[in-house]
């Protein structure tokens, strides 16, 4: 799907605007869009946030009093495999969400960003429950080191998915309302490459932290 | 359409020019399944016990590789200019440098986690 083409549609709108995106060039010093620029520089400082996160868990997560709850003894596997699955899902319902605005198919691009808003509460929503049965099973914030780190941890990250539901549902709202139009593929953009980001940092977790003993 | 997956930029100006040339909707499907496919894995390995001594390292390929594909074909940067690589690069390798120092600092890895 190519979009380097200008159409007489496209250069009816903002002429500056539509030729940017559509040659992949910006009115900038660099030419890159200053707005993904600092978007990815953002998401790179995002990961000294969560390699600190991963990092104390690691550290913390064995060194309870002996009888104390230990990770084994709580994590349901094949549930969390379903969580991710979800998640890893939403990811492919974002970028076809951005193939649609950039397609100029905004009706798609609506169903899309809806879907991938509805994966990640169902995300959410799953991370709650499990939060929930392992505070019935006796983990908590204050239970000990491996309760402090891993609910910051996943905490932290549950966080991430419920602001970016909270923008994908702007985004959806927005295009209802006509102001999300094509020439905003790149808003679209910007709120797919957060999303894919806490995808990816799920990935890690979802390794380290519950496949690894 | 130009086929995105054998387009390689020559110079930083043809790099500008193929930046939106991302792929299909087929192709983002392809990857999806792909990422089930080895998250199904992930999870069956865990219950071999015979890989026991080697889940690790199986484990931490098979999440390198999801992390791979969803930030090469998912995030663009396959086909993105290389300034965003370069500024995401510089985040992992600060981190996994930085983190790798303070845990080895803090005997992690002699001590068992």
């Amino acid at each position: 799907m190519s979009t380097a083409t200008p159409t007489a549609e496209t250069t009816s709108g903002d002429v500056a605007g539509d030729l940017a995106h559509d040659t992949g060039t910006h009115p900038t010093s660099t030419g890159l869009s200053n707005e993904k620029v600092a978007m990815w520089a953002f998401l790179g400082s995002e990961c000294l946030l969560f390699g600190a996160l991963i990092s104390t868990y690691l550290l913390y997560k064995s060194r309870d009093a002996a009888g104390s709850i230990r990770p084994a003894d709580i994590f349901d596997i094949p549930y969390t495999s379903v969580s991710s699955f979800v998640l890893l899902m939403s990811s492919l319902t974002m970028v076809l969400a951005l193939a649609a605005i950039q397609k100029r198919d905004m009706r798609a691009c609506r169903v899309w960003l809806l879907t991938t808003a509805l994966l990640g509460a169902t995300f959410v929503g799953g991370q709650v429950y499990e939060f929930t049965v392992f505070v019935r099973e006796g983990l908590t914030l204050s239970t000990g080191l491996f309760g402090s780190t891993f609910f910051v941890l996943t905490g932290f990250h549950g966080a991430h998915v419920t602001l970016g539901v909270l923008m994908l549902l702007s985004l959806w709202a927005m295009s209802m309302k006509g102001r999300l139009s094509p020439e905003r593929a790149e808003t679209v953009e910007l709120v797919g490459l957060y999303w894919h980001f806490v995808d990816i940092v799920w990935i890690v977790i979802f390794t380290l932290i519950y496949l690894i003993p | 359409m130009s086929d995105a997956t054998t387009t390689t930029p020559a110079t930083d100006h043809d790099e500008h020019a193929v930046a939106h040339d991302h792929p299909s909707e087929l192709e983002y499907v392809k990857v999806a399944l792909v990422l089930a496919a080895i998250t199904a894995a992930e999870v069956a390995v865990v219950y071999i016990d015979s890989l026991e001594g080697l889940l690790v390292p199986i484990l931490v390929v098979m999440s390198v590789l999801k992390f791979s594909l969803v930030v090469l074909w998912f995030m663009h940067l396959r086909f993105d200019n290389k300034l965003f690589r370069r500024l995401f690069v510089t985040g992992i390798v600060l981190a996994l440098f930085v983190y790798t120092v303070a845990l080895t600092t803090l005997h992690i890895w002699t001590r068992g986690g």
